[in-house]
């Protein structure tokens, strides 16, 4: 069950029905609203939301918005670097990928909890999160790391920002417009994982390469 | 040496903003050979794009703009002092201009000191040559591609998925650690890349001497003709892996491989590895007689 990779244009929020059609190696340009999260996003959206027996008053705004945004959505791991302007709105001027695999231990319950049709960063996630993408319909789109212009260029608005005075700039929530943000789906729906599939093939080339 | 802070930033700028000509036609050549409509091209198409950009903004080609290495060649009469306080100068200015992403950490109290100047950073090598003026080369070095970075000490025995490899001391042995270091490497380094390897040494010696391999253009040959046939074996053994760009699988995980070896005590023989990302940021400015030049 595997077919040559395609090229699609999406816009968020994405459909149940739109993700489970993706397959590893395909190209896929998002525009719509992401949102932003690295580490302290994780932690906090386990510990405050989805692990907490109830919401305190103080988040209970974010939580709804983050609802919002993150219902059929993406989150993005990646810790930019902005700049405000003089009236006060903020650019993205370069907006790279971060390592994803740091969130492996919360990311299938982010994924559950706000119905996440997908995760972007980049060197892949573990089995844990695989797993989430095949039961809840997600799946991980790899950016191209140190791609930061071009991803930069492609926010074309920041809308809002949660957290940054908490989190800092790097780790806060932003949310942001994109228009065609280029990624390559490498784990799916289907149990599929380029990067365990990568890794093995390589490991038997190398284990030709250095025998004798 | 004359004020020179305005050149040094210029060479920042240079390094930060632009890849080297034989980096980019490399790139172009790799992405050429992928297989239409795979992830390998996709990621090189993306990658060259962004390049574009960059070079037209004048925007860093990647956030991470890493820890700026500068190795420094002068005439017997330069003051290294004065030089070192200059290219200080150029550094703090060029990350106020956002050409560079302050990076230097305080191990000690986890403080960024926001100018990218801190104790050891940037990092210096300065050697004397036999010529008049100066020559500075610099590299931007991410920490991605830093951190696949190894060192390994011969003999090694090597384990794949359980079975044992033997590494020994000779080139062969070379070719199996660095074909490893590549293979746990996988695309996390941000693949393709291009290798510096150290053959000897002791250790902090081996590395530095690794990254200075990383100045010379790809497709320069080996004058030592043992190390000139290990990087083509070796270029050719680590595209056999097909992990590809990002790691997506495709024919080109490595685009140069480049060897220095130093002699080395008789106990101990190291072979020093610096993975280097797609984004191979080198640049080199000259002063002779008073005339800067860019290469």
């Amino acid at each position: 069950m595997s077919r040559d990779p395609v090229t699609r244009h999406l816009t968020l929020p994405i459909s149940e029905e739109e993700v489970r059609a993706l397959e590893v190696g395909d190209t896929v340009f998002l525009s719509g609203i992401i949102v932003t999260g690295r580490d302290a996003a994780h932690k906090y959206m386990i510990e405050t939301f989805i692990r907490s027996s109830r919401v305190p008053d103080s988040e209970r705004d974010v939580y709804e918005e983050l609802q919002r945004l993150l219902d059929e959505g993406v989150i993005y791991h990646c810790g930019p670097v902005v700049r405000q302007e003089e009236d006060g709105e903020w650019s993205f001027v370069a907006a790279g990928p971060t390592t994803s695999i740091r969130e492996e231990v919360y990311e299938p319950e982010v994924i559950e909890h706000f119905g996440l049709r997908g995760v972007i960063g980049k060197g892949g996630m573990g089995p844990n999160t695989l797993r989430a993408c095949r039961e809840h319909g997600a799946v991980y789109f790899h950016a191209v790391g140190g791609a930061a212009s071009l991803i930069a260029d492609a926010v074309r608005e920041v809308v809002d920002v949660y957290k940054k005075d908490a989190f800092g700039v790097p780790e806060a929530f932003w949310v942001i417009q994109v228009q065609d943000f280029p990624v390559i789906v490498t784990m799916d729906t289907h149990g599929r994982s380029i990067h365990d599939e990568v890794e093995t093939a390589s490991e038997e080339a190398l284990r030709r390469l250095t025998a004798g | 040496m004359s004020e020179l802070t305005e050149s040094f930033v210029g060479l920042v700028r240079r390094a930060a903003t632009d890849l080297p000509s034989d980096v980019e036609a490399a790139l172009y050549d790799a992405r050429d050979r992928e297989a239409p409509g795979s992830a390998a091209e996709g990621a090189l198409n993306t990658i060259l794009e962004n390049v574009d950009i960059a070079r037209d903004n004048a925007t860093p080609i990647c956030q991470d703009t890493g820890v700026p290495i500068f190795y420094v060649y002068h005439a017997a009469d330069v003051s290294t002092l004065d030089l070192r306080q200059q290219i200080e100068a150029a550094v703090a200015e060029a990350t106020e201009d956002s050409y560079l992403r302050p990076n230097a950490v305080d191990p000690v109290t986890g403080r960024n000191s926001g100018n990218n100047l801190g104790r050891g950073f940037p990092t210096f090598h300065f050697e004397e040559w036999d010529a008049e003026g100066v020559r500075v080369d610099l590299l931007l070095k991410g920490g991605g591609s830093e951190n696949v970075g190894a060192q390994y000490k011969l003999p090694y025995t090597g384990s794949i998925a359980g079975a044992a490899f033997d590494a020994g001391r000779d080139l062969d042995g070379v070719r199996k650690v660095v074909l490893d270091a590549v293979y746990k490497a996988q695309g996390k380094g941000c693949a393709p890349g291009v290798l510096g390897v150290a053959i000897g040494s002791d250790r902090g010696g081996g590395y530095v001497h690794a990254k200075e391999q990383l100045f010379r253009p790809l497709n320069d040959v080996n004058p030592v003709p043992a190390l000139a046939e290990l990087e083509e074996t070796l270029l050719r053994d680590a595209n056999a892996l097909k992990i590809g760009p990002m790691g997506f699988g495709g024919k080109t995980t490595l685009f140069g491989v480049k060897i220095g070896a130093y002699h080395r005590l008789p106990a101990c023989y190291f072979v020093s590895i610096a993975y280097n990302c797609w984004a191979l940021r080198r640049a080199t400015m000259t002063v002779q007689h008073g005339e800067v030049s860019f290469q």
